[in-house]
């Protein structure tokens, strides 16, 4: 994605890309992932999950695949690719540009 | 990724509907993990997915090819639209097509006669030469005059700028009756041995001419054309190197050239070396012009350079005989595809401005149409407006709609042009250069680039009719419309009087090119031409030597037996009969007028006649008498003249009595009468004509004309059934009648003329349905108003007048923008007219009377029934 989007979407994105670099995941469980570690301070919705997932497989960056899951289902995991890996780590660099920015902006306020 | 999101979109929904089914059954199962109820775990899941169908379309939005999907839904959305108003829709794309097949079978016309280069290699470097002669004491100057032989000896010899030049002479060949076929005339070239490899090309079958072919002591030899090949010969590759006789003389077939090649046009069908066919003594003067030069440029030599180099040999020739005046003095050139095209160069890029102007009518007429329907949508579109719909959205609908149905009629245009060059190449196959007509990559860049064109034009003509500030109006209306109407119909009237004004174009076009065609029709050769037939002989020099008695004979034995035909009127034979062309000219000079000065001299038209052709033609004889019964080989030295020759030559004096001095034949001829003028051509002007006896015996081709009392065709086989008898192998060539020849040389007058005609026609009814229309329209939306008006006790009358000159005004307006423009345009068709001036004011009148009232009768009946309307009922309705 060239252009910037809001920081929102792109967060959710990020969040996303970091969780599947560790492990891949069917829907759901990243779902429970989030949750999870963000400590429920960042509320995603189940419903933009989704459309953010097949934005991020659309541009190359996941990819999918149908994977037989226990009680003879089956669930479509998603993974990294290289390409996403790569987006990854210049976002998180990012990231932690802006974070730490943000950070010390808001630190001049306290003094 | 993308590839596969485009092609397996289907199944790429199942599955989606499936990950999202997954999650929610994930879900419920937590939910009832955590122990909730059934119930409570399905709504929980829910609730945290969020509206299922949302998110799937959300998601669905995420993926490649959106707009794509949404150009097909815009599709479907329009396809559907358009079939709930099937009449105007299949109006729409008729239209369309007229305009779009019109345009681009003319467009693969003119590419293929005009645009594409010559089938021959570096086919830019190749010239048409000509000599630029100006000899005459009397008229002009002729700057593309065809090249005498001995000039072109000059020029191949002392040129530095061609690769090669090379000879083209025209004629007829008799192919004597063999194997079972009968005898026949075709036309044939003579030409130089080097014209295939001049233009470049190679016989398809043996092997062209060599210069030893081409010399006067040389065996015949013969190379055929691809169909007389085929035609004749059944394609039998075993005709090389035999025999066939032309003329009466022996000729070994050497090659056949390839079916594609026609040169220089395409009746031509066989070509022999015009050095073994020409006589020395002829080919060799510098002053017989009779042939067409050919040459290649050298690179880097431009055409003005090398026609430069061979006017100052011309100079040099035409200064080393300063008593010659018929020697010229300069040359000039074409380019070979302008010299083979000219005459149809015009024609076709009227016809194709023409058929440019109904594409644009056609347009015009969509647009009008989808803008009727916008006007009649408004209220959905303002409503859809006002909800929120995008004016990107609605305006791509718009685009959308009048890309499908100009598409559509793009296609069935596409047909309709197909249809179209099929049959003008079968109706004028012998247009020049008719066979390298074909679709190819460029007309069909051509034609979608017409339909772009056309779907932008009339979708945004349409579009700009719905503006953000009508929303509200629009909105206010539905309450109560008394006024509406006429202001929204502006665009469509400006629509109009450009329709109009372009129809007047056409029509102005039309009526100038059908009234030069009648007056060409019209136009009199200066002879009978009702039941009057021609036929076509040449007596092959071979076995009727000339000059010598042998001609003579056999003319006078026919004519005496043709006359003795039942039926027959009268008989009569001449070198050329009026109106089949210029054929010849004799410098002459007047024995009794003192010498022309140095380097002038005179000329004219001369024609071999027997002494009963004045009679039988009905050509009149003025002064003095036709030529004597004595008038035969040594004896002859009487000459006959035109009118034009007494008055242009013998102003003021009896010319009967009086001498003229011919190189061509040996003795002084006395003139012995002067008769009427002919034409020699339909839509030329009378020349002056010198007529020598037949019988003199030095002419062995030309035309018998049959004269009868009933229906001439019939004495067709009689007649030649007569030749048959006295010369079993002498073919008979172009029997007409005259009136068939004259339609036959007009042909390209009333072609044009009928063609521009049917697209006015067209146009015009184009132009009157939109007025129609537009009227009917303007008086639907005003009938509240129009009912008020009535009820208040407005007079009938006067409604009609109001809504007559509503709608008339446009057509007005049109009118006079189209007759300025036609006035200005007419300029560029005066070439093509015959005795009719590009302003003719008969014929903008007649345009003017019939626009007028075609416009009347369009508006006349929405305004009748206007004014007819029952103000209660009308009021009732609101």
């Amino acid at each position: 994605m060239s252009k910037p989007s809001d920081l929102v979407q792109g967060t959710l994105d990020l969040l996303v890309l970091k969780i599947l670099a560790l492990q891949s995941l069917h829907g759901w469980a990243l779902s429970q992932r989030l949750k999870q570690v963000s400590g429920d301070v960042l509320q995603v919705s189940d419903g933009s999950l989704y459309p953010a997932l097949h934005k991020l497989e659309q541009q190359g960056w996941i990819k999918a695949e149908w994977k037989p899951t226990e009680n003879n289902r089956r669930a479509k995991f998603y993974s990294l690719t290289a390409l996403g890996r790569r987006y990854l780590n210049k976002e998180a660099a990012n990231w932690e540009r802006i974070s730490t920015a943000i950070s010390s902006v808001m630190r001049l306020d306290e003094v | 990724m993308r590839l596969r999101t485009l092609f397996r979109r289907n199944r790429m929904s199942a599955e989606l509907d499936e990950e999202l089914r997954d999650h929610l059954e994930r879900q419920i199962e937590d939910n009832l993990e955590r122990g909730m109820s059934a119930e409570e775990a399905r709504l929980a899941a829910s609730r945290t997915l969020g509206n299922f169908a949302l998110v799937r379309d959300k998601t669905h939005a995420t993926w490649s090819w959106g707009a794509l999907e949404q150009f097909a839904r815009d599709v479907r959305i329009g396809v559907r639209t358009l079939c709930h108003t099937p009449g105007f829709a299949i109006i729409a794309i008729l239209i369309t097509a007229l305009g779009v097949g019109a345009s681009v079978a003319l467009f693969t016309v003119v590419r293929g006669v005009l645009l594409r280069p010559l089938p021959f290699p570096d086919s830019d470097r190749l010239l048409m030469l000509y000599e630029h002669s100006s000899p005459n004491a009397g008229s002009g100057d002729s700057p593309y005059n065809v090249v005498a032989g001995g000039v072109f000896a000059a020029w191949q010899k002392e040129n530095s700028s061609f690769a090669s030049l090379a000879l083209v002479r025209d004629g007829s060949a008799d192919l004597s009756a063999s194997g079972g076929q009968l005898p026949e005339t075709l036309n044939r070239a003579n030409i130089s041995w080097n014209l295939f490899p001049t233009l470049g090309v190679n016989p398809a079958l043996g092997r062209g001419f060599t210069s030893s072919d081409d010399s006067p002591n040389a065996n015949g030899t013969v190379v055929l054309s691809w169909s007389l090949f085929k035609r004749r010969f059944a394609a039998n590759p075993s005709i090389l190197n035999h025999t066939i006789y032309i003329d009466a003389k022996p000729y070994t077939v050497i090659g056949v050239m390839p079916a594609w090649f026609q040169f220089p046009d395409s009746t031509v069908q066989l070509w022999t070396p015009v050095y073994h066919e020409i006589p020395e003594d002829i080919i060799s003067r510098l002053d017989f012009h009779m042939f067409r030069v050919v040459g290649r440029l050298k690179p880097g030599v431009t055409a003005a350079q090398a026609t430069q180099n061979l006017s100052i040999i011309s100079q040099r020739l035409h200064n080393s005989q300063p008593d010659n005046p018929f020697i010229s003095g300069a040359a000039n050139s074409r380019p070979l595809l302008e010299h083979l095209v000219g005459d149809v160069k015009r024609p076709l890029y009227v016809m194709l401005a023409a058929t440019g102007c109904l594409l644009l009518i056609a347009c015009l007429n969509v647009a009008n149409l989808l803008v009727a329907r916008t006007a009649a949508r408004r209220k959905e579109l303002a409503i859809r407006t006002a909800l929120g719909g995008g004016r990107m959205r609605l305006l791509r609908e718009h685009l959308t709609e009048s890309f499908l149905l100009v598409t559509a009629g793009g296609a069935l245009g596409l047909v309709l042009a197909w249809a179209a060059v099929y049959w003008l190449v079968h109706t004028r196959d012998n247009m020049a250069r008719v066979g390298a007509i074909h679709f190819d990559g460029v007309v069909a860049v051509f034609t979608v680039g017409v339909v772009i064109l056309c779907a932008l034009f009339s979708g945004f003509i349409s579009a700009l009719n719905t503006g953000d500030k009508q929303v509200l109006n629009a909105l206010h209306e539905s309450s109560r419309g008394h006024s509406a109407g006429s202001s929204r119909a502006h665009l469509r009237k400006t629509l109009l009087a450009i329709e109009v004004g372009l129809t007047v174009m056409l029509l102005t076009g039309a009526s100038l090119l059908l009234k030069s065609y009648q007056r060409l029709r019209a136009s009199n050769l200066g002879c009978l031409t009702q039941n009057v037939l021609t036929m076509h002989i040449n007596l092959p020099a071979a076995r009727y030597k000339m000059p010598g008695p042998a001609t003579a004979n056999f003319f006078e034995t026919l004519l005496e037996r043709v006359r003795a035909l039942p039926g027959v009127e009268a008989a009569a034979f001449v070198s050329a009969a009026p109106g089949e062309g210029y054929d010849g000219d004799f410098g002459f000079s007047i024995a009794e007028h003192p010498p022309l000065p140095r380097g002038k001299g005179t000329f004219a038209i001369n024609r071999s006649a027997d002494p009963g052709y004045f009679a039988a033609m009905g050509i009149p004889i003025v002064r003095g008498r036709t030529f004597g019964s004595d008038q035969k080989l040594d004896q002859a030295n009487e000459v006959i003249i035109s009118q034009s020759f007494a008055r242009q030559y013998f102003p003021g004096e009896d010319p009967i009595g009086k001498h003229l001095r011919i190189m061509e034949k040996k003795d002084l001829h006395v003139i012995v009468g002067v008769v009427g003028d002919t034409r020699f051509s339909i839509g030329e002007a009378p020349q002056p004509m010198q007529y020598y006896p037949l019988y003199a015996g030095d002419q062995n081709d030309g035309t018998l004309v049959i004269r009868s009392s009933r229906d001439v065709e019939q004495l067709a086989m009689p007649v030649q059934k007569t030749i048959q008898e006295m010369d079993h192998d002498l073919p008979v060539s172009d029997v007409l009648t005259m009136n068939q020849m004259i339609g036959k040389s007009t042909l390209d007058q009333s072609f044009d003329a009928a063609l521009i005609s049917a697209f006015a026609v067209l146009s015009l009814v184009l132009a009157t349905a939109g007025l129609f229309g537009v009227l009917s329209y303007i008086a639907a939306q005003r009938s509240g108003e129009i009912g008020i008006r009535i009820a208040l006790g407005a007079q009938r009358e006067h409604v009609l007048g109001l809504m007559l000159a509503d709608g008339l005004r446009p057509a007005l307006f049109g009118l006079l923008l189209g007759l300025a423009a036609s006035a200005a345009t007419t300029q560029y068709i005066k070439a093509m007219l015959y005795q009719t001036e590009p302003l003719d004011p008969a014929a903008f009148a007649a345009v003017t009377a019939l626009l007028i009232s075609s416009a009347a009768l369009a508006c006349l009946v929405p305004a009748w029934r206007a004014s007819r309307l029952d103000p209660v009922r009308v009021l009732r309705m609101e």
